[in-house]
Parts: structure tokens; C-alpha cells; sequence
């Protein structure tokens, strides 16, 4: 299933609407448990950036909090200088998040999910907003799905659709949760050519939170590593491909150890 | 105290949630389709409920209070109470309750799954508040869906009297007589009064039904959860507020 090519002449670094993230002293606290202790790094404008880690590790408490969705207990978020938990945030920053299980309206179709976000902004007439969905339809190989209701698509589309539906946004920061997970090889590959592909060709900031090695080897310009909340390694890829740290060469080339599982080890 | 807390809380949540939708007033116009679409749906579609439970509360009541009147010869006054029973109390609370068993519970469902499934935070991230497009066109809609449906209530339900008064050999009043004892006893306050406490037990139990739904936190078992919570502090909400503002409009 290829993707059609993007109908747009690429934007370069200087007409960019990028934006840069620095993520300053987060913490996260839930009752006793502990999310994110401390973390610290900063996302350049116009970077793909994978932050990965085993389930449970902080990854996706992170990016909530990058939307505002989540309140840090300690330390900021900011997205070009604007701190990310404070209101109007989001009408200074267009942020487009791709959720894991997609966040599609279930009750409209796959076309009004797209011409939400202009409709309710009021961003042209029904004509043009017509054009720019439909762009994105095409630029996603969704044009047949249009008039479909997302309970009617597979797993793959609605994960297009979501992306579809970011895109409209314009967005100056793209964010994925787990885009790749409960895809087959061949779609994972395919959306983590959309992610590319849209990051060239808008030259919008991305970050990726994923399991998905091939993605983050395939696409990152860095990655970020956490684990139990914390950021263990942060580096390009060909770093974390090669690194000496026992627990991200387990967490990158994991083996099956049949007389030792792991499974028997783990904390309840 | 762990009950208190959360009966706070949720007061707290939902009066900040009007204040935020009051906000959205002004983009009623814009929000007119989805405004019509709620109209409809709290409306037209609870009318038949409201007819059939109306007719049959008439009846009934024109039933008990026929056989209890006669006995000491007041039964011509069975119009006139009828007649103020739905006007005044009655047509008011059945209206308000169907409004909470069947729009309420459907609203709470619909925002509860929205929120589980993370479309509620998908509106947030694209910027557009929940507030303005799942709460204030409901919200909007009830006031003027409201006054109707009690109105149409207290006919259906005088009525419903009417017929029983004229067919129960025991009863046996003439229709025009039925309706010049309720035209006689009935004042435009008695009826005003009603239309107010429909209006108020409405809108409350829409907000508390969107609160609780936008509210959810969990999965599937949570919706029902909230669900059963939102239609039980609605009944409990009506029922409360019927004594005050009975007392209030006295």
C-alpha cells in the first residue's frame, strides 16, 4: 500500500513553522508511583525524535504532558518558550497528537473527523476546507475511506486516519504514541515512512513514542531511552545500536532464554 | 468523609463546567446544527415517553381521586385537582425523571465512552473545549426542549383525567365539566410555576449527567458506573430541588 507522493513544494529550515521543546526537571508522581523522576532533555525544531523504553517506563505520561493533558508534580514542558501546562498554549502552538488507539470520533466519518479542527476554527469556507481534507485523504491513500465511519476500518487505516487528521492541523509539533504497535511489518514500515516522509516534506518537529526498533533505527534523528521513569540514554541511533549499558543492549537485542525466563524474575 | 468529599468534588466539577459553557453562548449560532441535532434527540425523540407515562399518571390519579371524592360529594372538583397536581408538580417532576432515565443516561454514555476512548482528549490537543461543543449545545437545548415537553406533559395528562372522569361509571363527569372545575381553579401562576421547575430540574440534570460523563476515568465497566451514578444524583437532584423550589416560588 504506498503512499502517494505530497502534492507540495518542500519548506525549507528558514520558512519552517518548527518549534523547539525543552523538557526541564519532570516529574510525574501518581499516588506512590513514581512515572517520571527528573527527566531532562531538549527536542531541537524540525528533529524526529523516538523516545523508547519497556511498557510501564514514563514514555507515554510524557508525552500528556507535552499536550498538557497531564500536570507535572515537579519541573516543565516548554514548546517554544510557551510552558506547555499553561492555558493558550495550544492556541499559540499547533500540536497534533496521534494517539495509540487513534482517538477517532466514532460517530462521524472519516471525512468530518478530518474537517473538525478547521471547521470549529473557523480556517475557510466548507470549499476549502473540502480541499485541504481531501489533500490529506490523498496524501494518506485514504480517498476511498472518506465517507466511512471508523468502526468500519482496519487497524492500519485508522492509525492513517489519525495521522490524516493531525496533518489538516498544519501542525508545527507532530507527536505519535506507539504508531507502529498492533500493525504488521509491511504497515509498520508504511507508517514509519509517513512519519519520515511528512517530517521532510513540512519539516515539522516529531516525536515518536515507541516500542518499534525498526522505526526508531529507521527514521530517529535521536533517541531517547527511559526506564522506570527515568532517561537512561539519550544519543543517534547508531549509539544506541552499539551501546556497552546491559539494559539497553537487553532492551534492544533481547534473547530468549528458555532455562532462565524473565517472566519468573519480574516484580509483582 | 470519603462520600462527602466526592459529592463535593463532582458539585464543584459540575458548576465549573457551567461556567465554562456559558462562556460558549456566543457560538450557539455556528453550533446551530449540532444544537437542532440535540433539540431533536431531547425532544422530539422523549416526546411519545412523556405522552404515554403523562396520559397514564392522569388517568390514574383522575382514578383515585374520583372514588375517594365521591364519597363526600366533591367528585365535579376532580378537574381542578388533576388540573393543578400536573400543572404544578407533577408534569413537571415525571418530565424532569424520563429526562433523566432516558436523555441523561444517554448523554453520560456517550461522553463517558468519549472520554475512555481518548476523544475527549483529542479535542483537547486540536484545542477545541469540550465545554463549548459537548456541553453547551446540550445545555442550550434543554431549555428550550423543556418547557415544551412539560407543557405537552400537563395536556396529555389533564387529558388523561378527562377521559377517565367521563368512562368510569363510578367517576362519570361530563369533559366540560372536568375542564371548567380546572379552568376555574387554575391560574396562569399555577402553570408558570410548573414550566420554571421543569426548566431548572432539566438543566440540572443535563449538567450533572455531562459532568459526570466527561468525569470518566477507566474502561468500559467505568461507563456503566457513571451512568448509574449520573441518573441516581439526577433523581436525587429533582427530588431535592423540587422542595426548594416549591417553597421558593410559594
Amino acid at each position: 500500500m504506498p503512499t502517494c507522493p505530497i502534492h507540495r513544494n518542500p519548506i525549507t529550515a528558514a520558512e519552517s513553522p518548527a518549534v523547539g521543546i525543552a523538557i526541564e526537571g519532570l516529574s510525574k508522581n501518581f499516588g506512590p508511583l513514581q512515572a517520571l523522576k527528573n527527566v531532562s532533555f531538549a527536542v531541537e525544531p524540525g528533529e524526529i525524535f523516538v523516545l523508547m523504553g519497556p511498557s510501564g517506563s514514563g514514555k507515554s505520561v510524557l508525552l500528556k504532558h507535552i499536550v498538557g493533558l497531564e500536570a507535572a508534580s515537579a519541573g516543565r514542558v516548554l514548546i517554544d518558550g510557551h510552558d506547555a501546562a499553561t492555558e493558550g498554549t495550544l492556541e499559540k502552538v499547533r500540536i497534533a497528537l496521534v494517539f495509540q488507539a487513534g482517538a477517532l470520533f466514532n460517530s462521524i466519518s472519516v471525512y468530518d473527523n478530518l474537517a473538525l479542527y478547521p471547521r470549529e476554527h473557523q480556517l475557510g469556507t466548507e470549499a476549502e476546507i473540502k480541499e485541504k481534507v481531501m489533500r490529506a485523504l490523498q496524501i494518506l491513500s485514504l480517498e476511498n475511506a472518506a465517507q466511512k465511519f471508523p468502526s468500519e476500518l482496519s487497524g492500519g487505516m485508522k492509525k492513517r486516519v489519525a495521522i490524516a487528521r493531525a496533518l489538516v492541523m498544519e501542525p508545527q509539533l507532530m507527536l505519535y504514541d506507539e504508531p507502529t504497535s498492533e500493525l504488521d511489518p509491511v504497515m509498520s514500515a508504511t507508517i514509519s515512512e509517513i512519519i519520515a516522509t511528512l517530517k521532510d516534506e513540512y519539516h515539522v518537529t516529531t516525536i515518536v513514542v515507541s516500542h518499534d526498533r525498526e522505526l526508531a533505527l529507521g527514521i530517529a534523528d535521536r533517541i531517547g531511552i527511559l526506564m522506570g521513569g527515568e532517561l537512561v540514554f539519550l544519543g543517534p541511533p547508531s549509539e544506541v545500536a552499539t551501546s556497552k549499558d546491559p539494559r539497553i543492549a537487553d532492551f534492544f537485542h533481547p534473547k530468549i532464554d528458555l532455562k532462565k525466563p524473565r517472566f519468573k524474575s519480574l516484580e509483582t | 468523609m470519603k462520600q462527602l468529599n466526592t459529592i463535593l468534588l463532582g458539585f464543584g466539577g459540575a458548576v465549573q463546567l457551567l461556567l465554562q459553557s456559558c462562556k460558549y453562548l456566543g457560538t450557539l449560532p455556528r453550533q446551530r446544527a449540532r444544537f437542532i441535532e440535540q433539540c431533536y434527540l431531547i425532544g422530539y425523540t422523549t416526546l411519545p415517553i412523556v405522552a404515554i407515562l403523562s396520559f397514564f399518571m392522569g388517568s390514574v390519579l383522575a382514578l383515585q381521586s374520583g372514588y375517594s371524592m365521591q364519597n363526600f360529594g366533591a367528585k365535579q372538583f376532580i378537574g381542578s385537582l388533576v388540573g393543578l397536581s400536573f400543572a404544578r408538580e407533577l408534569g413537571p417532576v415525571i418530565v424532569a425523571i424520563l429526562v433523566a432515565g432516558r436523555v441523561g443516561s444517554a448523554i453520560t454514555a456517550e461522553l463517558a465512552s468519549m472520554k475512555v476512548y481518548q476523544e475527549v482528549d483529542a479535542l483537547v490537543t486540536m484545542n477545541i473545549p469540550p465545554a463549548r461543543m459537548l456541553v453547551m449545545p446540550r445545555l442550550a437545548a434543554i431549555v428550550v426542549m423543556m418547557p415544551i415537553l412539560a407543557i405537552i406533559g400537563d395536556l396529555v395528562g389533564w387529558f388523561g383525567g378527562a377521559l377517565v372522569s367521563k368512562y368510569v361509571d363510578a367517576i362519570a363527569i361530563d369533559p366540560e365539566a372536568y375542564f371548567s372545575a380546572l379552568r376555574r381553579y387554575m391560574k396562569f401562576k399555577d402553570v408558570a410555576t410548573g414550566l420554571v421547575k421543569a426548566e431548572i430540574f432539566g438543566f440540572v440534570v443535563v449538567l450533572i449527567c455531562c459532568s459526570i460523563g466527561l468525569n470518566t476515568r477507566g474502561g468500559p465497566r467505568e461507563i456503566g458506573a457513571s451512568v448509574t451514578r449520573a441518573v441516581v444524583a439526577s433523581l436525587i437532584s429533582i427530588l431535592v430541588l423540587d422542595y426548594f423550589v416549591t417553597k421558593a416560588l410559594m
